[in-house]
């Protein structure tokens, strides 16, 4: 991939979704557009990129923009985290809910749907007293769209996944694995642009958005944090990476990356 | 070091298996089906056992439950690796005390995390 037509996809990248495209890295570009050329019916990168320069295309521009979002795939990723939250925060958040109003959960960039389906298995394994809702979120349609149907290869079903968990809540279909039929209506998709505004999600108890915003720019950052942490409950969670900070919030945990919004925020408002 | 007994009729298969467990610094012994396992398993417990299914002779299944029904046996961490994808048979396997099950074809990560959720790392 030339370097012109990496910075024109680095600049559309930045613009609508607020990612940093790091120039070093034009293979990862060339891997993941290679892809959306050929769907789109183009011979080359090159000539996708082209035509997104003289069409001026929303639907094309996006489609090179969610490609290039970052996403990761294994189930349970970091099992660290997937133990403190099913360990500490399901149970405490669950028990301030109680049965009078329903737990309310988010994976915020949920990419094709193992981490907010690793997060329904949880609370299919240990159910809270009262009801739950369960919102995954991405930017990329796509993955939105694999999430939603279950399926996953047999290479996808061992990235983090344990037999046991495997043989509880899948059933083995053609060419792979699909998650129980259960599981799946347990969660609400929506499409969603963390650094523009965010729709209406309402207040969450515990919100999981791991590696994301060190992908995006400064700017898209804040916006994205401030998202991210306006939506959360009094009380309430905000699990992100290991290396990433919310400093609206209070360090909440051991494991690095987790915060909270005390109670008190409630009386001091 | 930790030993890792690679239980598998498929010499490539064992050569590939060695070469990601000495990666993750265990100790690789090898054995072609369950009989010479479980000979190999009465003077030496391994931490880990990579058990195929399908063998010649005794299978994967009737050496796990020889080996879980044997004095000390219940103390190696099994993993399954093996080309069956059943999920019946993946569930019989876990009856029968396998604490996780890789489907082969498999790569370095998908052993380094199987052997961590079962215990081994």
């Amino acid at each position: 991939m030339n370097a012109r037509d990496l910075e024109l996809v680095a600049a559309l990248c930045t613009e609508r979704a607020g990612l940093l495209v790091d120039p070093e890295r034009g293979h990862l570009a060339e891997n993941r557009l290679g892809s959306v050329a050929r769907r789109e019916g183009f011979g080359s990168i090159e000539e996708l990129v082209d035509a997104i320069r003289h069409r001026d295309e929303e639907r094309l521009i996006w489609a090179v923009v969610e490609a290039m979002w970052p996403s990761e795939n294994g189930f349970f990723r970091d099992p660290e985290a997937f133990e403190l939250i099913a360990q500490k925060l399901l149970p405490q958040l669950a028990a301030a809910a109680g049965k009078t109003r329903p737990l309310r959960l988010w994976a915020a960039a949920c990419g094709g749907g193992q981490e907010v389906y690793s997060l329904a298995m949880l609370l299919a394994e240990e159910p809270p007293p009262g009801q739950f809702e369960l919102f995954g979120t991405d930017l990329c349609e796509r993955r939105l769209e694999k999430g939603q149907s279950g399926l996953y290869s047999q290479f996808e079903v061992q990235r983090g996944l344990s037999a046991h968990r495997l043989v509880r809540h899948f059933e083995g279909v053609e060419g792979g694995f699909a998650l129980s039929p259960r599981l799946r209506q347990s969660v609400r998709w929506r499409r969603a642009n963390l650094a523009e505004d965010l729709g209406r999600l309402g207040q969450l108890d515990l919100v999981v958005c791991r590696d994301l915003i060190s992908a995006l720019t400064i700017p898209a950052r804040e916006r994205a944090l401030a998202n991210l942490t306006g939506a959360l409950a009094p009380g309430g969670y905000l699990v992100l990476g290991r290396d990433e900070r919310a400093p609206g919030l209070a360090p909440a945990a051991a494991l690095p990356g987790c915060f909270t919004r005390p109670s008190a925020d409630r009386a001091a408002a | 070091m930790k030993v890792c007994l690679v239980v598998d009729d498929s010499r490539v298969i064992r050569k590939v298996a060695r070469r990601i467990l000495e990666d993750l610094d265990f100790e690789v012994a090898e054995a072609a089906d369950g009989a010479e396992a479980l000979s190999w398993c009465r003077t030496v417990t391994p931490h880990v056992i990579l058990l195929d299914w399908m063998m010649p002779g005794m299978d994967g299944l009737a050496f796990l439950r020889e080996l879980r029904a044997s004095p000390g046996g219940d103390a190696p961490r099994v993993v399954f690796c093996s080309g069956e994808n059943d999920l019946e048979r993946i569930r019989e396997a876990l009856a029968a005390g396998a604490d996780e099950y890789i489907m082969k074809p498999f790569d370095g990560d998908i052993m380094a995390s199987k052997l961590a959720m079962a215990g081994a790392l």
